[in-house]
Order: structure tokens, then C-alpha cells, then sequence
């Protein structure tokens, strides 16, 4: 394995504690500032592409007591964060929680207060959760394609991965560090991925062998794709120039996972370089869909009808496209799921469905 | 048709007996239903035996019972320590409407009629038959006295029945025993109510109550001293009717206008007696004997176009700030209160006739938030039971809006909701009653002006206080901040670089940036030293006073960036003689302490230390602090001085 250099991480964490003693030094409330992580505050990168933290700054100060006690969470973690490097080891983010339990005053009341605070370290540092030696608890998803991976495992081997011939039925799982000292891609034959919101749908792909029939590679998101997933199908793309195209439900939230995947989520804007892929496609299933095929649909709720009007105005679904997709939806006042494709036979999906869209999309050739 | 003759009519006219007169009025008497009777006959006896007792400076010790007979006749006891009552008088004063002894002395009392106990007795004898006992005793080394009375109706006198000497423990006091038709079922709660109200507002009495079961409630003595006793006063100009004016002139031995107009009246100078005299267009050598109408006229009239001095208010005998605060803290232990506030009026006057107005609230506790808050209203140390909407202590308080002062009122009018009891005392040689029950004050403006006066000042102190703990909880998060996680945070950002913890002060006095006081009262108990005779004759005069000192500590910290000098207040209550004080203050009143403190640099602190004596255990429980010289909102802890 790589043996990766973290001075570099040290040194940023360091200059944290440095702001907060300067501070102390000359006598200023001690402070620290970082982007505002709101919708608000998100620009698009033109030379990266993908959609970032704007100039909207806010301040963590110890003028109120709310403040302090995140200053001083801020300066545990870190401390922590060191710790972990300097003995060689990483902790899940729920263990950090419960770690932070004997850290008396700075203990947290809540693992989302935890994880957002570790969040807030990427975001000052610019470092990323794993250089912090932090991961997820949750695993990644599942790959399935045509597709050779080498992984470095726990025993400091190397290990071949073949991702048709060497996994069963639920695929290769993505592990949490996906980073290039963890996995590489040895090779690949394919002409594109489709990443895939429902386990029900991925399935429903395996068992009619989409992959081999149609020459793609299929990712499983479960629902709101873990980070790993999303770094992972970024080095898909940019490493094997591997087209994207995400297939949905058609209800706003899933809208949200496409945006995740092509721009960039805003709980993690500060890395969304690193994330996001923003030449993926959105496939389907769209509000036109649901009129073109017919499809069954249930009413929209008063949440989803909301979570539609958010989106109008977030700076992500400003393109025609998304604009009138979603005017439609409103309109039309139904959503439908992936699985809906089902009223039409159990083959419809792979046969006629996936194959009209991609030759829309360019993606297949007619 | 036949004329009457005015002989026929006179026949019909003839002395209406004082049965006849009981059985119309008794509404207006208090005995208008059997409930009513009961407690109307027990609040008689108890004003009468804390009257008589006060009188001979005597603690009242005080025994009430009450027994069931058969259906609803009750058998009242009340017993006392007090004077006794001379055999002589003892048929009069039980068996006689309209006897007694305050009716012509200007002076607060609870008694001002001569109707009440013989209205109790007559009340008995009227609805069971049976007669009314007395035994008085009014010397330790004489027998006590044993009547039994009954009251001819048609004479309105007594008959003695049976008479007969007895030994009696008690050196002194009076027992009376009648039988009375009342309902206990329903009377119970306001016999105890007034019971329970009178100790409140008589702090150095003692009653005991029995009630038919057996129950004994005991009301303890919380006070040791006697209140002072008000002095008797001649009426004021101001106060007087013609015809009491046209009588007092037959019957005073003064042969001169001038000298009868001094020497009858209180605030009757000579200056002002000229004036009188002038503003009449009398001669001032006239003899008011042969004064005619038209003169005395003239001279009533004259009255009211003269200032005339009010009249002096040592006749009047208010329970004081101090000694109300205790008695409602005794009183509702129970409920725990948040705080106690009071507020005392000076005295005032309302034609001629002088009166006082003291007021006490007790918030917070235990007590519904959600109902209207509780009136207690007492006049002359009597609570009033009934008739709470016609009284004028209701319509002054209905009056205020409460709602500046957090408490919920509908349109900012009527009695407030929230979790507070109001007390009102309105203390007067002639209490403007609205009956002869004596249960509601009539509304003299002068009077309602000074109870909205006092509560408003007492509003302002709740004010004050809820105003001084929102404040206080705030800076105290601060305080959090500062003391526990700025050093915290200091000492991690210090490790993790491996350098010095850097010094805090700078930063906290820019975060806190105010002027802190904070104080805690502790009380400590001094043995009373014996009662020794010294060859000098030496007497240490102030421990002698009571067994409390109370001593106050307040810390000041100036959490400012930069150096502060400012003066600080600190109240204190009337009837507190001041011991030690540290720093050395640079004013004593019987009000407040006065300290021009040295200037004090930022991040320091003065400790500033008093001690009072002549109080009680937690009558003094929090300090009043202001400031004067200072930002007052620079300062968490006092408030701004607005002058004495
Ligand atoms: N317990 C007692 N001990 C000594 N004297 C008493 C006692 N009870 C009554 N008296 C005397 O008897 C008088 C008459 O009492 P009574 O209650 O009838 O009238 P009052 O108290 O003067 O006026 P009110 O009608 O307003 O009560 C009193 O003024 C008092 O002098
Ligand atoms: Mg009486």
C-alpha cells in the first residue's frame, strides 16, 4: 500500500489551533470562519464544473455559549483527528461519537452533530473525511460489469476483482476509501454505467442481463449514494471514460441524487471536485415518462410538492431541461416509480424502455 | 272615608324591639344565612378578644371551638387572655345592641360599632332558645366571673339569669360560650379562610381553632412584640357633620369659639383657627353655646375653604413591610413562592379621617398559573370574606394594568390570572365600610388612589425581580463560557501546539463586558443574653433586640476592559438597626447604605459586607442593590439609583 503522507493534513489541522491561540494572544474573541453550507451559498465552477461554496462566510465565535462549545468540540476533534494519524488507525464516524463521549464538556449530544462538525473540519481544512481517518459506517453499493478491479486488502495483498466473474449475483461492493491507494482499475470493457437508485431495479437489470446484453456497467446508489459511491463512478468517468447515466424514480428526492451525482451535494460542496461527475446524464424515469409510456402514478404529497418548489430555486436545476421537468410534474400533480415500468412485462424495462432512452440519450447507437 | 287622626296613628307608634329591628336587618349584620352566621359570629368574638387584648398590651392567646349540636345548632367557644370585662359591664356589653366602647374614640380598631358580640348573642337566643355564658376574669387574684344572659327584646336589655363565681386558670381574659343556629358543612372552609387570614395580618397573635371533629389547627405567634399602639385622636375639621359639630359645641366646656375650635379638634393652630374664624365671618370670643344654626353654618363651611394640616397619623397602627413579608412567607411555605414583595404607603387622610395603605404580593410557587390570582383584603387587621366585587381594594387592583407587569389580563382590565396572591391592609381610625357587616370598602377616591399606588410600586418590584433573573440567566450562560470553556478551549489550542496556556483575563472582561454583582444573605443565630442587673447597670442594648443577624456579602467584579468607580445602594428595612458594614459606607439612612466604591480595575472585585440586626430569619432575604455614577446597563445585579 501506498503509505500516504499526512503531514500535510497535521499541519492544516494545526493551523486551527493556531487561529484560536492568536486569538487568545491578541485578545480577540476566538473565532473560526468557515463557508456557509446552504443553498444560498453554492456557485457553479466554471473551470471545475461542478457547483461549490460561494463567499458567504459564517462565524463560529465563543461570544455565545453555543459558539464556544463548537469551538471547543472543534479543537477535541482535531486533537482526535491527530491522535488517529499518529497512531495509525481510523474510526467509523459513529465511533468518533461515542469516543467523544468522554470528552466532558465537548462531548456531543447527537451522532448528526458529530458528523456535521466533521464535515466542518473538511471544509475548514479543505481535507477530505479520509484523509482524517474518518469513515462511514455504512458501506458503499454494489458494481456489477464488465470490469477488473485490483484492491489493496486489510492484509496488505493484492487482490484482483473481475466484477462479472468474480462476484455473485449482489455484485462487488464498493468499500468506503476508494481512493487510489485502496482500489485502481486494471480494466474495463464497456460503453457506459448506469447507476441505478433501487435495489428492486438493479436486480431487476442482473437477472436480464443488461450488463453482458447492452455492455454497461451497473451501479447500485442505494437511495442517497454514499460518498464512496459517488468518488467511485467520478473515477469511473474520468479515469475510464465511462459515460454516466443515473436512473431514478420520478419524485423530487431522486432529482436530488442525480444532483448529488452530476453537481455535487451541498452538505459536501467544499468537495465536490471530487465527487461529482458533471457529465452524467439523467436517464429517467422523467415527469414526461410518466405521460409518454403511460405510466401508473401516485399523487404528489404536500412534502413532495414543496421539495419541487425548493427546487426551482436551487442554483443546481437552473438548466431548461430540469426547469421544465419539473413545471411539468407540478402540473401534471403525480410521481411514479422505476418499477412502475413493470405494468408493461418484467423484459420491458431492458428491452424497450432503457434501450429508447439511451438512443435518445446518444449513448446507444441505433 | 275616615281620615286617620294622628291619635289613631299613634297608636301604631311605639319603640320597635330590638328583635323586630335584628330580624330585618340581619342581612346587613352579617347573619343573613346559617353560613353566614357562623363565620360572622366567630370574626366578632376573635376582633373583640384581639381588641381587648392589644388594648391591655397583652400577645393575644386566643381559643376558638366550635361544637356540633343536634340538626345545625352549633356551639361557638371563644376564649382569650386578655383584660375580662367588669361584672358591671358584662350584661351591657353581651346583652345590649349598640354598646361599646370605640364608637366615640377616633383610633383604629376592629371594633368601631357596639353591634357586634351582642348581635352574636342575640342571634343565638333568637334561633335556639338558649343563652349566651360569659366568664371574665379580670384579675389574677380574683375568682372569675360566671353570667349566663339573656336579652329582653323589648327593652333591648340584658337579663341576668344565673350568676355565680368560678376559678379559672387564666390570670386574665373572657370565655364566651353561645349556641347559634349554623351551618358548619359549608361554613368550615371560611371560618378557617378568616382564621388563617387574621394571623396572617396579626402576626403577634396566637389562635388555636377546634373544630367538631376534633381537628386542631394552631396559628402561631410569629412576632413577639406588640404593634404600637395608636393613640387616640380628636376629630379633624375636615371630617366633621354639621350636626356632630352643632352637638360637640353644647357639650364642650370651652366658653370661647376660638379656644373650643383648639382644644376639640386635632390640626386646629392658631394660625389656622384664625383663619377659620376669618373665612366664617364669626367672632372669635363668640360662645359656642349660643352659637345659632346659621353660625355653625357658616363655621362648617369655613372648614372646608381652609388648608388645614392633616391630622397626625400616630392613631392609625400598620402591621409594616417587614412584618407582612414574614407572616406571608409563614403562610404559604407550602406553596413555595418564587418571592415575596410588599409596599407601604405613608399615611393619608380622606375627609379628615386618617388612613394607611400597606400591600404585600406573593408570586410564583406552587400556585395556579392559570386562575385568577387570590385578593386577601383586610381593614384594621380584620380580613373581609364577602362582598370582594363592591370593595374598593378590588376595583383599585381591576384598575392596573397587569399585563405590563406579566400577568394575564383580558383587556388589560379586572382581576389578573397567574400564580400570585394579593394582600391589601387598609388601616384607618373610621374604615368607610359600605355596611354594617363590614365587608367591603366603600370607594373613596383618596383610597383606591393609594392601594393602586402601593400595588403599582409593588408591580414594579416583581417587575424588577423577573427583569433581574432573565438577565442573570443570560450572563450566567456567559459565565458558563467564560469560567468552564474559554479556559478549556485555551488549554486544548495551548496543547496541541505545544505552547503556554495564554492568559485569559484580557478576553473574558471583552466578552463579558459588564459590571457583575451577585449577593447571598446568610442569617446567624446569637444566644439573647440573660436578663442581668449589673452593678453599672449596663444593658447591651442591641442583641437584647432579637437572636438574628443578618448578614449580606456582595461581590462585585468588574468584567469591564477598563477601570470602574461608581456608587452603590443597598435597601434595607425600616425596623433593621445596622451593625458591621465593610467597606467603609459613605451613607447610613434607615432606608439604605450608601458605598462610593474605590475605582475597581478590570478583571478585580470588591467584596462589600453589611449586617442588620432586629430581624428575623429570612425577613430580609435578598438584597435591593442599585447604582448610581454608572451605565446601569453596563451592570447585571442592581439597578439604576433614582435618588431617595
Ligand atoms: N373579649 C373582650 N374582652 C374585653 N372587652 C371586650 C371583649 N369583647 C367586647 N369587649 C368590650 O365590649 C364592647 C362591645 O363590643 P362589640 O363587639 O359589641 O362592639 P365593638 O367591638 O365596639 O364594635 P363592632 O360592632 O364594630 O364590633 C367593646 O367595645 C369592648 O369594650
Ligand atoms: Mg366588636
Amino acid at each position: 500500500m501506498v503509505k500516504k503522507d499526512y503531514s500535510d493534513v497535521i499541519s492544516k489541522i494545526d493551523m486551527i489551533a493556531l487561529k484560536i491561540y492568536n486569538d487568545f494572544l491578541k485578545t480577540e474573541v476566538p473565532s473560526i470562519d468557515l463557508p456557509t453550507r446552504t443553498k444560498a451559498n453554492i456557485r457553479f465552477d466554471e473551470k471545475l464544473n461542478v457547483w461549490k461554496y460561494g463567499n458567504n462566510t459564517t462565524q463560529r465565535n465563543a461570544k455565545s455559549l453555543d459558539g464556544a462549545y463548537m469551538l471547543l468540540r472543534t479543537m477535541y476533534m482535531a486533537d482526535f483527528i491527530k491522535e488517529m494519524i499518529r497512531v495509525n488507525k481510523s474510526s467509523t464516524l459513529r465511533e468518533m461519537y461515542y469516543i467523544s463521549e468522554g470528552w466532558d464538556l465537548a462531548k456531543f449530544h447527537s451522532q448528526q452533530e458529530s458528523n456535521l462538525l466533521a464535515e466542518d473540519l473538511e471544509v475548514i481544512t479543505k481535507c477530505m473525511r479520509e484523509d482524517f481517518k474518518l469513515r462511514p459506517e455504512e458501506d458503499g453499493a454494489r458494481v456489477i460489469g464488465n470490469l477488473t478491479i485490483e484492491e489493496v486488502t486489510r492484509n496488505n495483498t493484492k487482490k484482483k476483482i473481475h466484477c462479472q466473474d468474480d462476484v455473485g449475483d449482489a455484485g462487488y461492493s464498493i468499500p468506503y476509501n476508494v481512493e487510489p491507494e485502496k482500489i485502481t482499475f486494471k480494466s474495463v470493457d464497456a460503453d457506459f454505467a448506469i447507476a441505478i437508485e433501487t435495489g428492486g431495479m438493479f436486480d431487476r437489470l442482473v437477472e436480464n442481463g443488461f450488463d453482458t446484453t447492452h455492455r454497461a456497467i451497473l451501479v447500485h446508489l442505494k437511495g442517497q449514494p454514499a460518498r464512496s459511491t459517488r468518488r467511485f463512478i467520478k473515477r469511473l468517468n474520468t479515469e475510464l471514460n465511462i459515460p454516466i447515466v443515473v436512473f431514478t424514480d420520478c419524485d423530487p428526492w431522486s432529482y436530488r441524487i442525480f444532483a448529488s451525482i452530476a453537481y455535487g451535494a451541498i452538505k459536501t460542496a467544499h468537495i465536490s471536485e471530487y465527487l461529482a461527475t458533471p457529465s452524467s446524464q439523467f436517464l429517467g424515469v422523467t415527469p414526461s415518462d410518466i405521460e409518454n409510456y403511460d405510466l401508473p402514478t401516485d399523487n404528489l404529497t404536500k412534502e413532495d410538492i414543496n421539495a419541487l418548489k425548493s427546487e426551482l430555486t436551487d442554483p443546481r436545476f437552473q438548466d431548461s431541461f430540469w426547469k421544465g421537468e419539473i413545471k411539468l410534474q407540478l402540473k401534471i400533480g403525480k410521481k411514479s416509480e422505476q418499477q412502475a415500468l413493470a405494468k408493461y412485462g418484467l423484459d420491458y424495462v431492458t428491452d424497450t424502455y432503457l434501450p429508447e432512452k439511451l438512443t435518445e440519450m446518444g449513448i446507444l447507437k441505433k | 272615608m275616615a281620615t286617620v287622626t294622628a291619635l289613631e296613628l299613634a297608636k301604631k307608634q311605639k319603640e320597635i324591639s330590638v328583635a323586630e329591628f335584628f330580624e330585618r336587618n340581619k342581612h346587613i349584620l352579617g347573619f343573613g344565612n346559617q353560613t353566614r352566621a357562623l363565620v360572622t359570629s366567630v370574626k366578632e368574638g376573635v376582633d373583640n378578644s384581639l381588641d381587648a387584648c392589644e388594648e391591655a398590651n397583652i400577645l393575644p392567646d386566643i381559643y376558638v371551638e366550635i361544637q356540633n349540636g343536634e340538626d345545625s345548632e352549633c356551639k361557638l367557644i371563644i376564649e382569650d387572655n386578655g383584660p375580662g370585662v367588669v361584672k358591671k359591664q358584662i350584661p351591657h356589653i353581651f346583652g345590649r345592641l349598640l354598646y361599646g366602647s370605640r364608637f366615640h374614640a377616633i383610633r383604629q380598631s376592629r371594633g368601631q360599632q357596639g353591634i357586634g358580640i351582642s348581635a352574636v348573642v342575640l342571634y343565638g337566643q333568637l334561633t335556639t332558645g338558649k343563652h349566651a355564658r360569659i366568664i371574665s376574669k379580670i384579675k389574677p387574684d380574683r375568682p372569675a366571673i360566671m353570667n349566663e344572659i339573656a336579652i329582653d327584646t323589648n327593652k333591648n336589655r340584658a337579663e341576668v339569669l344565673n350568676e355565680d363565681t368560678i376559678h379559672w386558670d387564666k390570670p386574665t381574659g373572657t370565655r364566651i360560650e353561645v349556641s347559634i343556629l349554623g351551618d358548619f358543612k359549608r361554613g368550615k372552609r371560611f371560618v378557617y379562610d378568616y382564621l388563617q387570614s387574621t394571623s396572617i395580618v396579626n402576626p403577634h397573635a396566637q389562635i388555636i381553632y377546634r373544630e367538631p371533629d376534633g381537628t386542631e389547627h394552631v396559628f402561631e405567634r410569629i412576632c413577639e412584640t406588640l404593634p404600637r399602639k395608636p393613640s387616640e385622636i380628636k376629630p379633624h375639621p375636615y371630617g366633621v357633620e354639621l350636626g356632630t359639630l352643632i352637638k360637640m359645641a353644647k357639650h364642650t366646656k370651652a366658653r370661647q369659639l376660638n379656644s373650643f375650635l383648639k382644644t376639640e379638634f386635632s390640626s386646629m393652630g392658631d394660625r389656622t383657627t384664625n383663619a377659620v374664624i376669618e373665612k366664617a365671618g364669626l367672632e372669635k370670643n363668640l360662645n359656642p353655646k349660643t352659637m345659632t344654626r346659621d353660625q355653625f353654618l357658616a363655621l362648617h363651611k369655613a372648614f372646608k375653604k381652609v388648608k388645614i394640616m392633616a391630622p397626625s397619623t400616630d392613631c392609625l397602627s400598620p402591621i409594616g413591610e417587614t412584618l407582612i413579608k414574614r407572616s406571608l412567607k409563614h403562610e404559604t411555605q407550602e406553596i413555595s413562592p418564587e418571592f415575596i414583595v410588599t409596599a407601604s404607603r405613608p399615611a393619608s387622610v380622606y375627609s379628615g379621617n386618617p388612613f394607611q395603605v400597606e400591600v404585600g404580593l406573593v408570586y410564583g410557587g406552587k400556585l395556579p398559573k392559570d386562575e385568577p390570582v387570590k385578593l386577601l383584603r383586610f381593614a384594621n387587621r380584620v380580613p373581609l370574606l364577602y362582598q370582594q366585587g363592591g370593595c374598593v381594594i378590588t376595583s383599585a387592583i381591576s384598575s392596573i394594568d397587569w399585563r405590563r407587569y406579566g400577568l394575564n389580563q383580558p383587556s388589560g382590565k379586572g382581576i389578573p390570572t397567574g400564580p400570585a396572591i394579593f394582600l391589601a391592609h387598609v388601616s384607618s381610625t373610621l374604615i368607610p365600610f359600605t355596611s354594617e357587616s363590614k365587608e367591603a370598602i366603600a370607594d373613596v377616591p383618596e383610597i383606591e388612589n393609594e392601594i393602586k399606588l402601593a400595588f403599582r410600586e409593588c408591580a414594579r418590584k416583581v417587575q424588577q425581580h423577573i427583569h433581574k433573573k432573565v438577565r442573570r440567566a443570560k450572563t450566567r450562560e456567559k459565565f458558563d463560557l467564560i469560567t468552564r470553556i474559554l479556559p478549556e478551549i485555551a488549554k486544548k489550542s495551548a496543547h496541541m501546539l505545544n505552547k503556554p496556556v495564554p492568559v485569559l483575563d484580557p478576553i473574558i472582561t471583552k466578552i463579558m463586558d459588564v459590571v457583575w454583582i451577585e449577593d447571598a444573605v446568610e442569617y446567624e443565630e446569637v444566644p439573647r443574653p440573660m436578663v442581668q442587673t449589673t452593678l453599672t447597670g449596663e444593658t447591651e442594648s442591641m442583641e437584647k433586640k432579637g437572636g438574628t443577624i443578618t448578614k449580606s456579602r456582595i461581590l462585585v467584579v468588574n468584567y469591564k476592559q477598563t477601570p470602574q468607580k461608581f456608587n452603590l445602594y443597598a435597601l434595607i428595612p425600616e425596623d433593621a438597626i445596622v451593625g458591621t458594614v465593610t467597606p467603609k459606607p459613605s451613607k447610613v439612612t434607615d432606608r439604605f447604605i450608601k458605598w462610593n466604591l474605590d475605582t475597581i480595575p478590570s478583571a478585580s472585585k470588591v467584596d462589600v459586607y453589611f449586617e442588620l440586626a432586629g430581624l428575623e430569619k429570612g425577613d430580609f432575604d435578598e438584597n435591593e442593590l442599585y447604582v448610581e455614577n454608572i451605565n446601569p446597563a453596563y451592570v447585571i445585579g442592581a439597578d439604576k439609583w433614582e435618588g431617595d
